[in-house]
């Protein structure tokens, strides 16, 4: 049986995660300061927002969300975090277990970050531990990720056709360094398609963030 | 009597720009002189194709095709893009040897590398190109930052020139710092105080700023003569380049370049009142961008590369809501002013299809890049004319038969009744010319009217 004070508790991250989940910045900000003031643990409601995000993540999965809104609640989750970090003793509290580790990057010669950023911030809110390389990534640096991180999937993301040939040997340059069979390989981006995931050499490719998760359930489970 | 231009309904005025396009002139205003009887010919079979293909009237001879690359006339050539943007010999040359040998019934001008040397003289910050932050063999791209804040709604919405000039335009362009120090022009009044005004034309700083703009003016214009130049000599030789010029959806005015891509969509939920009342502000400046193209180049397609309103960027209410509106506005306007809107659907656009088929029948044409060429047959194309969409993956990694392929089956469907133009669904820099051939070759072939 949860004592009193424990049910206060999720009760209290409940309405976090709703207020969050529903996108109610103003409301979910008050309800923050409120809840800290009346001596709520910062943690608790650093739970909430969690929960909330991973509303968001599923509500974006299932089509009633889109980029808009996963965007805000990034921008809502920042604003609490910000009142709640330094009450926080121990950063951000501990880390929630992860499920599996994912790297994710765009192949040199390519900067585009938007479609990059979905699939990182939806991985993420599906509990992965994912090391987002940035933009422009040569291949090395993947490799040392993977090899530094101990990372099962590596994503390659590129909007341009130049992408086509960079993840084509970003693939090749971790087979050549001996990871290939310890990772698992998706590839994603504007004019991206099966035709291209077999010339590149990659395990599959996914055609939105949402496809991406799909992929990283698949292969490392959660 | 002919009727005055002001005085003819949008109907005339798009066959009356066809008109013209079909007795075109050399830059003195006198009837240009094909190379040869057989050049004026298809010149004129092509203008008559497209026409036929974008008014939905009746079916023309066949399927006209073109190709809608970015820096592929280049890399095919065997330059690098950086020569390609600094060499405007070069690039001409590169770009109407691929004319030549596919011959397009229209082509989009050699102007996708644009001027290096200019964006040097400028220090445009907004892109990164060869030398620039990329590699020499690839391509420009653009560097998306909020390079208009979240509290510059009000400026922008108050006076959208004044806040290009002294906000927008120096964040993008460091050359530019001196317009920082500008006062409005609407200032400049009556005799007393007006010489207040012009006190700062005499500071170091905005001095610096006109010595950078005369040079990088001299530079446009030498590049603009190559261009013209190409474009006179592909005309004569029956090759006709009808882009007019550009605009965009204010959605994508404000979400590409000024707030970005993050900035519009919180924009969307903390000030949506301001967002809208801006994209509402921009529609005039937008089809006075298009038409006034239009007039400078005697040409009356305008490109519309439609980025933030496709599938998944928005809901259909938010589609509803804050890209359509102001989308169809510029269209419409467009089309009160003799233009042919040519938007791009970059991506894909399925949900969107029955939205954007509320359109004057006869008076558009879209690329299509991803979207199902049949449900977008079904729809949009009932009113409106279709180009694309061969991938680019099929173009870069496929064989000629498999482009040979996928363009019959477009043909058969898409191509079915009129209404339809072969090409690429995106654009793109790399792809075997036997593909880009064969999508040509096929066309001919396969793509005749009875």
């Amino acid at each position: 049986m949860p004592s009193i004070k424990d049910k206060e508790r999720i009760i209290m991250s409940e309405e976090l995660a709703r207020l969050l989940a529903d996108l109610k910045e103003a409301e979910a900000i008050g309800y923050v300061e409120k809840a800290l003031e009346q001596g709520t643990d910062p943690l608790d409601l650093l739970e909430g927002a969690k929960q909330g995000m991973n509303i968001v993540g599923q509500r974006f999965a299932d089509a009633d969300y889109f980029i808009p809104d996963l965007i805000f609640s990034g921008e809502i989750l920042k604003g609490i975090i910000a009142i709640l970090e330094p009450r926080l003793k121990n950063g951000k509290g501990e880390e929630a277990e992860r499920l599996g580790k994912v790297i994710i990057g765009t192949v040199a010669g390519d900067i585009h970050d938007i479609g990059k950023d979905l699939v990182v911030f939806m991985l993420d809110v599906n509990g992965y531990d994912v090391t987002d390389l940035g933009i422009d990534v040569p291949a090395e640096r993947f490799i040392n990720a993977i090899k530094e991180t101990g990372s099962t999937v590596v994503g390659l993301s590129g909007f341009l056709t130049l992408a086509f040939d960079s993840m084509k040997e970003t693939v090749e340059a971790i087979r050549e360094a001996g990871l290939r069979d310890d990772v698992k390989i998706m590839i994603g981006g504007g004019q991206i398609n099966e035709q291209v995931r077999n010339f590149t050499g990659a395990d599959a490719y996914g055609k939105d963030s949402v496809e991406a998760v799909k992929l990283a359930q698949r292969w490392i489970g959660g | 009597m002919e009727k005055k231009w002001e005085e003819m309904s949008a109907d005339e005025k798009q066959e009356a720009q066809f008109q013209k396009l079909l007795v075109p002139q050399d830059p003195e205003g006198n009837d240009l002189q094909f190379q040869s009887q057989e050049a004026e010919v298809n010149y004129k079979a092509s203008i008559n194709r497209i026409k036929d293909a974008v008014q939905l009237k009746k079916t023309p001879d066949r399927v006209p095709v073109t190709i809608l690359p970015s820096m592929f006339p280049y890399i095919n050539a065997g330059m690098t893009v950086e020569e390609a943007m600094y060499d405007y010999d070069k690039c001409t040359e590169a770009f109407n040897k691929l004319i030549l040998e596919l011959k397009p019934d229209m082509n989009i001008g050699a102007s996708a590398p644009g001027p290096g040397k200019f964006y040097e003289i400028l220090d445009y910050k907004l892109y990164s190109w060869p030398g620039h932050g990329v590699k020499p063999e690839h391509c420009y791209q653009c560097n998306e930052r909020e390079y208009m804040t979240a509290e510059e709604y009000d400026l922008l919405i108050t006076d959208p020139s004044f806040y290009f000039r002294n906000f927008y335009l120096p964040r993008v362009f460091g050359a530019l710092e001196g317009f920082t120090m500008l006062p409005p022009l609407t200032g400049i009044l009556e005799m007393y105080g007006v010489a207040f005004s012009f006190i700062p034309y005499a500071l170091p700083p905005v001095q610096g700023t006109f010595k950078a703009l005369f040079e990088a003016g001299a530079e446009a214009l030498k590049w603009a003569m190559a261009m013209g130049g190409s474009d006179l000599q592909l005309k004569s030789l029956g090759f006709p380049n009808i882009l007019g010029g550009f605009t965009k959806a204010p959605f994508d005015t404000i979400g590409d370049t000024l707030r970005g891509t993050k900035g519009i969509m919180v924009d969307m939920y903390r000030q949506p009142d301001k967002l809208l009342k801006a994209m509402e502000g921009l529609v005039p400046i937008m089809i006075g961008m298009g038409i006034g193209a239009s007039q400078q180049t005697g040409n009356p397609q305008i490109f519309m590369p439609l980025h933030k309103g496709a599938d998944g960027f928005l809901s259909d209410e938010q589609f509803k809501k804050f890209y359509w509106p102001t989308f169809k506005q510029v269209m419409l306007g467009l089309i009160e002013g003799g233009c042919i809107p040519f938007p791009a659907l970059e991506g894909s656009w399925g949900s969107r299809l029955e939205i954007i088929q509320d359109i004057p029948k006869g008076k558009t044409m879209w690329m299509v890049d991803q979207t199902d060429m049949g449900k977008a047959k079904e729809t949009l194309g009932e009113n409106a004319c279709l180009i694309g969409n061969v991938p680019s993956s099929t173009l870069k990694l496929g064989t000629p038969d498999e482009v040979k392929d996928y363009c019959r089956k477009l043909i058969d469907t898409v191509g079915k009744g009129g209404g339809f133009i072969m090409g690429n669904g995106a654009f793109f820099d790399e792809a075997k010319l036997e593909n880009v051939k064969a999508m040509f070759d096929v066309t001919r072939e396969y793509g005749t009217y009875e």
